[in-house]
């Protein structure tokens, strides 16, 4: 859809799969930005890791696929809420004596996207994080802010092709049915990682607008301790160095 | 033109930017709107383009012991199933639920906005919110809202000082008082189950079981719902979740598999 008149959206392409396990959540999005078949550029991350310049222990990064300008916007304004929250007002901490949890920036982002109902964001976001418990959870959204927590996601162009596969490999009972059945994501942090390789290289196979390597945010829960501190690991994966292999 | 956003008022403090260096974000929220003179136009385009979460079964009704809700778990978004595992049916307090049908980003966001309304005329009355009061306060807002491109149908289910009452609401500013609703896309087939099957005098569990058989044959004849058939009861001591199957399984509980009936078995020719 071009850019003509009154009209103000173009989807960018693009794709971000999370996975929430017992004591991490892994998050990745291909770093392709493209319209129509035209490839701007093989190197834009569309993780933003909301909270690593203003608190270095917080536990969620927002991975949105769609129109790059609504993308970028969105993020601005979500760093912009948590830097007055954080360094000038304090009104988040001073109420609730604690730092914003992941559950609680996923209410926020909800409402962000809501409050532009009538002139949406064009982006489709994916929270991973990890909740009160350090538990890794994942908010999956649609571009107006309907939101669920669920136990992995997929957004994007490749979003499709990639489902189905993580459906069929990690789907657990439903967590509506009564009586309740346990519903984690049974695999380990290395498995996810590895699962989440696989599908991208398989939604390339099939969809101009995704790129072979993504780029992987890990959360990582360390019990050993009261608290959970966590370790977010940007993979820049062997090729991304590479402009030609990308 | 002016936007109502009276329903987003904020009520938690709210703290002064003396230097005014963040105007956006001191001030209290509202809603974006594009600047192009098409808006409808702008609206219509733009819900085609981002395609929201839609599609939906949800019923309720009022027998002698008190309401039943229920509802599909599916959301499409065009023809990709986007969740199977919504939540349609909505706990605004232990005495009354919503239910969701339309888009689901309206549904959530102006439920949630309800629950805030409800709980604070509760600190300041002293006393719950009539399910009355409570429907009315949303018809209300969703009216001033109309022919912006909401799209919410919902039904407000709750015990209060009267007893039982429902009430359906949608985003057209409609409010109905009833005994019986369904609402969605597979509402028609729901109403063929529920209206041949409805009685005042049903037990509760004779309520719950035609509940889920009315979800279960409109996942059955509705693309857009499926997934799990939850069932609510609300009583004078609230609502309780009675049962949430997966309308496969419910698939072989209504329609068990018979062993086919062999007609000839077979058996040595006999000597000639």
């Amino acid at each position: 859809m071009a850019l003509r008149g009154d009209w103000v959206y173009e989807n960018n392409g693009g794709t971000c799969v999370a996975i929430a396990g017992l004591d991490y959540c892994v998050v990745a999005a291909d770093t392709r930005l493209s319209v129509g078949y035209s490839i701007y550029t093989r190197d834009y991350s569309k993780i933003c890791n909301l909270c690593d310049l203003l608190f270095p222990a917080d536990k969620c990064v927002l991975a949105s696929s769609g129109f790059q300008g609504d993308m970028k916007a969105l993020q601005k304004n979500l760093a912009a809420k948590h830097l007055v929250s954080v360094h000038l007002l304090h009104i988040y901490q001073h109420q609730h004596n604690k730092q914003m949890s992941c559950p609680a920036m996923a209410r926020l982002l909800s409402n962000t996207l809501y409050y532009k109902r009538f002139f949406p964001y064009y982006t489709f976001n994916i929270l991973g994080g990890l909740d009160n418990e350090g538990k890794g959870c994942v908010y999956t959204y649609d571009a107006v802010g309907s939101y669920e927590r669920v136990g992995y996601s997929c957004q994007g162009t490749g979003g499709a092709l990639i489902m189905p596969v993580l459906d069929n490999q990690l789907k657990s009972p439903s967590p509506l049915l009564l009586p309740a059945r346990d519903a984690v994501t049974p695999l380990s942090e290395s498995e996810a990682v590895d699962l989440v390789k696989d599908v991208f290289a398989s939604a390339t196979e099939r969809d101009i607008y995704t790129v072979r390597f993504p780029i992987f945010f890990q959360l990582l829960a360390f019990c050993e301790s009261d608290i959970f501190p966590t370790q977010q690991h940007a993979y820049s994966s062997r090729v991304l160095n590479d402009p030609i292999l990308k | 033109m002016k936007l109502d956003a009276s329903g987003l008022q904020s009520f938690a403090p709210h703290r002064a930017d003396p230097d005014n260096l963040y105007p956006d974000l001191s001030a209290p929220p509202s809603f974006d709107l594009p600047g192009c003179p098409d808006f409808d136009g702008f609206q219509k385009k733009a819900i085609q383009t981002v395609k929201p979460a839609k599609g939906t079964t949800t019923l309720a009704f009022i027998f002698n012991e008190g309401v039943i809700v229920a509802a599909d778990s599916r959301a499409s978004m065009g023809g990709y199933i986007s969740s199977q595992t919504v939540k349609k049916i909505i706990e605004i307090n232990p005495y009354m639920i919503g239910t969701m049908a339309g888009a689901a980003a309206d549904c959530q966001f102006w439920h949630r906005n309800l629950g805030i309304k409800c709980r604070l005329h509760e600190l300041a009355n002293k006393r719950r919110i009539s399910v009355t009061g409570a429907s009315k306060l949303l018809a209300n807002i969703l009216y001033s809202y109309r022919g912006m491109g909401l799209s919410v149908g919902t039904m407000i289910a709750g015990w209060d000082e009267t007893g039982p009452a429902l009430y359906y609401v949608d985003s057209e500013g409609g409010r109905l008082k009833g005994k019986r609703f369904s609402v969605g896309s597979g509402s028609p087939y729901a109403y063929g189950v529920l209206d041949s099957g409805y009685r005042s005098d049903l037990s509760i569990e004779e309520a719950a079981e035609l509940a889920r058989r009315a979800i279960y044959h409109a996942t059955f004849r509705d693309g857009a719902s499926g997934g799990v058939a939850s069932v609510y009861h609300v009583g004078p001591n609230g609502w309780k979740k009675l049962s949430g199957d997966d309308v496969g399984e419910l698939h072989y509980k209504y329609y068990p598999v018979v062993p086919a009936i062999v007609e000839h078995e077979m058996a040595d020719a006999p000597p000639a």
